[in-house]
């Protein structure tokens, strides 16, 4: 064949030759129809899917995406390799095919663009230009031509052979008319107009001008249609502001400030008023024709800086109910009426009112001195605890009756500014009694100097009395003897008070003291001089003594007589605070006397029950699995209260003020109760049953009677705490017997003897009370008639030394009491232990060591007696038996300590000798012996 | 028989004496069963503490290591450990099993008056002369407590714990309740000195027995009092009271050596044993059976309904 032969020639062949025939190759098999498909070069069949899914090979094997499916090609998850920011390109997503020859995206080798002969193409570039005007920046095809190549095309070479120049249509020559005509019809514009100005209407001119009826000419050049992108955001038609035409040549050279909406520049280059030249050619709607827009008609419409508002809120169109961009016909109106700029549109049936209403006249505000600031000055406060060592309460006093203070200076005001005797005038009422004022109550000097500090502040002079004169002159005589000079005072204020008022007790908590106190401020009214010293208790140390005095001559001062009109004007408090408590439960306890009275008619319940907060610790809490009831709370117990100290001396008894301030003593109150319920009960029965009655013997009951010198108008509301006074006056009252001191004097003898099978009385006693134990027993010897008689005196002495010996113990916590006791037996000391416990006691045990020393037989229980000789037999052999086995433990532990040594040979002579003799034994420790068997005796009497 | 019994069957009283048990260990300060009232504990006031087996007798163990007498003790719920008091002012908690002293708790200004487990055991509740309730943590190995309640303003004398309250009595004649659930106390005057305090088995009242020889009967939630029982002579000693199992009477110890034994409801007294001519001390109600435990100076004596047949001696 030829092709066979010609191999090496060169000829252009489209499509795929056959393949060479060859004769001894056997007849191929025709490829059956189903079989004959088109495939991409790729082996990919090609489908023509439809030109909107995708055109012939439509993803891979005509699936979607690639052979992993949709996974994205960027994706790339090694640690070496990150991936890179992918910018996708358009060919990525394109097809293989796309590239090819006739694909939309061919990668054949073309002529780029500067290779072209599209180079110079006028009118292209006149196009160009003209676009250029309406570009943003105009005239930016000047630097393309600067550089392009100077290279024709084929086409204007071969156009400018046939006789065609630049500038020149193509086409046959015509006349002028036709073409003129041909041009105006023909020449259609879109997107941007020709700028108006431009050499067209010169040459318009010229052509006009110049017309030969037979001359032809070249067809008019004509501007083809510039296909050029549209840049930017602006709506269709719209153009950009030409600078040159829109300025009209003049002040090219400025800046024009656009943006500043009254700069008088803008002004002067639109406003329609100041400018008349001809309006600037801005042209084109400023965004285009919107999408909600209807005006479509007019999307080429020219608009024109006069419709626009050159002046922001310059003139306001109308009413003001349509803003400054109000349509037209609303402006019209504005001549009707000028209020009604202010005010709006009238509403229908409204006109505006013919007469303005009168305005109203302000005055100006008064005109401020010069001297004027801008400030409040307070009075100035009369600091009285600071400056006369007044108490609190009195300062308290002092300032809420701070009318009196005002008094002097009159002042006519108000019914507010009246003070109470003012009023009291008004009204018609009796003068009240004693002193008006609380100056009344001051001590003179104090007094002169509040009224020289308000005569300072008011620049008013006042004499003071010649007797404060004389006070004061005396205080500033002698300044450093206060304390003399204080009990001069507190003579001076309470002489020739006859008062049978109640006096403010600083002292209730502690009788006798009250009671002293009381002695003093009687001989103090009866202007005793030396009455301080009279008064003190001469038993007591002289630092007592010394402190005492300090505190009674400061309380004096303190609490002199108030007046009928400030006492009637203060109600005391029920129980005083506790200023001197350093901690409180911050909930008091409620008055015992209630209680007690309460439980007298055994009304048990809410008389005698209090519920306090209480806080468990977290952890107790945890330990008992029960939620903390006061989450958060950092308080553990029961909440307490801090309170100040009023003075040093209540420091320095805090204990003791403590102890008297928790109003029932726990043991006497107990004393008194076991003792005496039972007595009072009777009486009380006896006497009443209402409840009433029952709470006022009850307070009487408790109440203290004061010493026989204290003046007996005194009502006296403290309740007793005084373990001394209290029993015997209570019983002597509510047996309402006035001549029973004769009768507990023959009582006492008996009272003595009881005194020892009662050694928790005995307890009680040695603590707190010192002074009356007669007295105290008195009461105890009509509650219970019959009892064993004794030699008591003996052992009341004991008792009495037993008390120091407790004292001393309670404040050590009786870790003494064994080592004093080392010598004493066992058993014996127990027994003496016995009477210094607190509160309820145990049983001495004397009687179990008195038994198993020497038998039981004497205590062995009724149930049993007819076992008693048979047992007692035995016993006797079992207590030899315990003998040895003490003495083997003795031999056991031989390296005791010396003394314990002593002791077990001590009880062994004590079990000796009870072994002896059953009754009574040698002496060893004669006291002890006499005390065991005194225990022995009393027991055996229950 | 179809009929009903005529009179429902009087509930049981302790009034057998069932044995004697010779402690030797001095006066026996207190006499308490444990939990499961099989076994009884004696203090002694020679500082010793022992174990008893309550239907033979027997003596189980001493336990010793307390400086003074022994006040009060109390057993764990499962018998695994013991807590006494002392007047050496401490508090011992004792292994059961070897004896040894598992803590030796110091703390209180005074000698012990009281000691109480709380129900597992993992708090010790102590109250002492001084006043205070001290709360003693048996879990942990501080050696504080957790919490001291010193609200008392004298020595306490009894203290009784049910679930999350406490009960304690004071000798200044009040008896305190504190409520860890509501986180409150309530106080209770009674204005004798508490010698003793209890909580019924119910758990609705609380029991408090004063040195005005009356034990009283109040209501726990308002403190109205429910029942006074007289007769008894309770003046200077410290003795106990109870309940029995069933709470149907009020025993309470006297000076006068029996024990008084009053029907709850009624107030009547139903029983008066005879235990000595001494004071009785100390008794204790099996938790959950008919029978008493007393201890009258240095003996314990177990009482039941019915006398026991063989009358063996304690004291072997």
């Amino acid at each position: 064949m030829a092709s066979d032969s010609d191999n090496d020639e060169d000829f252009v062949t489209y499509g795929t030759p056959l393949e060479p025939l060859e004769e001894d190759e056997p007849l191929r098999k025709p490829i059956p129809l189903h079989e004959q498909t088109v495939k991409d070069e790729k082996g990919r069949y090609q489908r023509f899917h439809g030109a909107f899914t995708g055109g012939f090979s439509a993803g891979y094997f005509n699936t979607v995406g690639s052979k992993e499916g949709w996974t994205p090609s960027t994706f790339v998850s090694s640690r070496q390799q990150k991936a890179e920011k992918h910018r996708a390109r358009p060919e990525d997503f394109m097809d293989d095919e796309d590239f090819s020859e006739h694909g939309i995206a061919p990668r054949e080798i073309t002529t780029s663009q500067e290779f072209s002969s599209s180079r110079r193409d006028e009118a292209a570039e006149k196009a160009r230009a003209v676009g250029a005007q309406a570009a943003l920046i105009p005239g930016d095809t000047l630097l393309e031509e600067l550089i392009a190549p100077a290279r024709l095309s084929i086409g204007v070479e071969l156009l400018r052979r046939m006789g065609w120049k630049e500038g020149q249509g193509v086409g046959p020559r015509v006349k002028r008319k036709p073409r003129r005509q041909q041009t105006e019809s023909g020449v259609k514009t879109y997107g941007c107009l020709l700028p108006p100005a431009g050499s067209e209407d010169s040459e318009d001119n010229y052509d006009e001008e110049f017309a030969p009826e037979n001359v032809t000419f070249a067809p008019k050049d004509m501007t083809p249609v510039d296909f050029s992108p549209k840049p930017g955001v602006q709506g269709l038609g719209y153009h950009g502001l030409d600078p040159g035409l829109a300025l009209l040549g003049r002040g090219a050279d400025k800046h024009i400030d656009l943006f500043r909406p009254q700069s008088e520049m803008r002004t002067s280059l639109f406003g329609d008023t100041k400018i008349s030249l001809k309006r600037g050619g801005v042209a084109g709607q400023a965004f285009g024709v919107g999408a909600l827009e209807d005006e479509d008609e007019d999307v080429y419409h020219r608009d024109s800086m006069s419709k626009y508002d050159t002046v922001l809120g310059g003139e306001e169109p109308g009413d003001g109910l349509y803003g400054w961009t109000a349509p037209q016909q609303y402006t019209k109106k504005r001549e009707r009426s000028k209020d009604t700029a202010y005010i709006g549109k009238i509403l229908e049936g409204f006109t505006l009112a013919q007469k303005p209403p009168e305005g109203k006249t302000v005055f100006p505000p008064p005109i401020l001195p010069s001297n004027y600031r801008p400030v409040h000055c307070f009075r100035p406060q009369v600091d009285v605890l600071r400056r006369s060592g007044v108490s609190p309460a009195l300062a308290e006093a002092l300032k809420s009756s701070r009318g009196h203070m005002m008094k002097e200076e009159p002042q006519q005001g108000g019914r507010h500014q009246l003070d109470s005797s003012q009023r009291r005038e008004l009204l018609g009422e009796d003068s009240l009694k004693g002193p008006s004022s609380v100056m009344d109550l001051l001590r003179p000097e104090d007094r002169r100097r509040l009224l020289s500090m308000r005569n300072s502040s008011t620049q008013e002079t006042c004499t003071p009395d010649p007797e404060d004169a004389t006070h004061a002159a005396s205080s500033v005589v002698t300044p450093p003897s206060t304390g003399l000079q204080q009990q001069h005072d507190a003579l001076a204020a309470w002489k020739g008070v006859h008062t049978s008022l109640q006096t403010f007790k600083p002292f209730e908590k502690n009788p006798s003291k009250q009671a002293r106190y009381e002695l003093y401020l009687n001989r103090l009214r009866q202007g005793d001089k030396d009455s301080l010293e009279q008064s003190l208790d001469l038993t007591m140390t002289e630092w007592e003594r010394s402190r005492e005095r300090e505190e009674f001559v400061r309380a004096s001062i303190l609490y002199r007589p108030t007046s009928s009109s400030l006492s009637s004007r203060f109600t005391r408090a029920k129980q005083q605070e506790d200023e001197d408590m350093v901690e409180v439960s911050r909930d008091e306890e409620g008055d015992v006397d209630d209680k007690q009275a309460a439980i007298k008619m055994k009304m048990f319940g809410k008389l005698t029950r209090e519920t306090f907060e209480w806080h468990p610790d977290k952890l107790l809490c945890k330990r008992f699995n029960v939620p903390d009831p006061h989450p958060g709370s950092g308080v553990v117990g029961v909440p307490k209260v801090k309170r100040d100290k009023f003075s040093v001396f209540n420091f320095l008894t805090v204990t003791e003020s403590r102890e008297m301030a928790e109003p029932p003593k726990p043991p006497e109150s107990g004393k008194k109760s076991r003792w005496d319920v039972s007595d009072q009960k009777k009486d009380k029965k006896k006497s009443d049953d209402s409840l009433s009655e029952l709470l006022s013997t009850a307070r009487n009951q408790t109440e203290i009677k004061p010493d026989r010198d204290s003046a007996p108008e005194l009502p006296v509301s403290s309740h007793s705490n005084d373990p001394a006074v209290t029993p015997a006056n209570k019983s002597e009252e509510s047996a309402g017997v006035q001549s029973s001191d004769r009768k507990t004097d023959c009582d006492e003898e008996q009272k003595d003897e009881e005194e020892e099978n009662r050694p928790p009385m005995d307890l009680f006693k040695a603590i707190f009370a010192s002074s009356s134990d007669e007295k105290s027993s008195s009461s105890e010897a009509e509650s219970d008639s019959e009892d064993e008689e004794k030699d008591g005196k003996e052992e009341e002495g004991k008792i009495e030394s037993q008390a120091v010996d407790l004292l001393t113990i309670t404040t050590s916590s009786s870790g003494d009491t064994s080592s004093l006791r080392t010598e004493v037996a066992v058993s014996s000391q127990m027994s003496v232990k016995e009477r210094e416990e607190f509160g309820p006691k145990l049983p001495p045990p004397s009687f179990a060591i008195s038994e198993y020393r020497g038998g039981t037989t004497s205590v062995c229980s009724p149930s049993k007696e007819e076992e008693v000789g048979k047992k007692s037999k035995e016993k006797k052999h079992k207590n030899r038996k315990h003998y040895k086995r003490k003495k083997d433990k003795k031999k056991k532990k031989p390296k005791k300590h010396k003394h314990k040594q002593q002791k077990k040979s001590k009880k062994e002579e004590t079990h000796n000798s009870s072994e002896d003799s059953d009754e009574d034994d040698v002496p060893v420790l004669t006291d002890n012996l006499l005390k065991r068997l005194k225990n022995i005796q009393s027991h055996e009497t229950w | 028989m179809a009929f009903p019994q005529p009179k429902p069957q009087a509930p049981q009283l302790p009034q057998h004496l069932l044995r004697t048990i010779d402690c030797k260990q001095g006066a026996v300060r207190a006499v308490r069963f444990n939990a499961d009232g099989n076994y009884v504990l004696s203090c002694g006031s020679d500082k010793s503490l022992k174990l008893w087996s309550v239907n033979r007798g027997t003596f189980l163990k001493t336990y010793s290591g307390h400086g003074y007498e022994v006040l009060d003790a109390d057993g764990s719920y499962d018998n695994s450990q013991l807590c006494s008091c002392s007047s050496d002012k401490t508090v011992i908690l004792w292994d059961v099993a070897t004896g040894q002293v598992t803590r030796k708790l110091r703390g209180h200004a005074g000698k012990v008056n009281c000691v109480q487990f709380n129900e597992e055991a993992t708090v010790i509740l102590s109250g002492s002369i001084d006043g205070r309730v001290r709360c003693w943590d048996t879990r942990s190995r501080k050696f504080e407590p957790i919490q001291i309640l010193d609200e008392a303003r004298d020595s306490i004398s009894s203290i009784k714990v049910a679930q999350h309250e406490l009960l304690t009595g004071s000798v200044d004649g009040r008896v305190r309740r504190y409520d860890l659930r509501m986180g409150q106390l309530h106080v209770d005057f009674i204005s004798s000195p508490i010698t003793c305090v209890c909580f019924s088995q119910d758990g609705q009242c609380t029991l408090s027995s004063s040195l005005d020889s009356s034990v009283r009967l109040f209501d726990k939630s308002t403190g109205e009092m429910l029942g006074e029982y007289t007769g008894h002579k309770m003046k200077g000693y410290k003795l106990d009271c109870c309940l029995s199992s069933k709470d149907t009477h009020v025993l309470s110890c006297s000076e006068d050596g029996h024990v008084y034994c009053w029907d709850l409801v009624e107030g009547s007294l139903s029983l008066k044993l005879p235990v000595g001519k001494g004071v009785v001390q100390s008794l204790s109600f099996h938790p959950t059976e008919t029978c008493l435990l007393t201890a009258m100076e240095g003996r314990v004596q177990v009482w039941g309904t019915e006398p026991e047949e063989e009358k063996d001696d304690a004291m072997t």
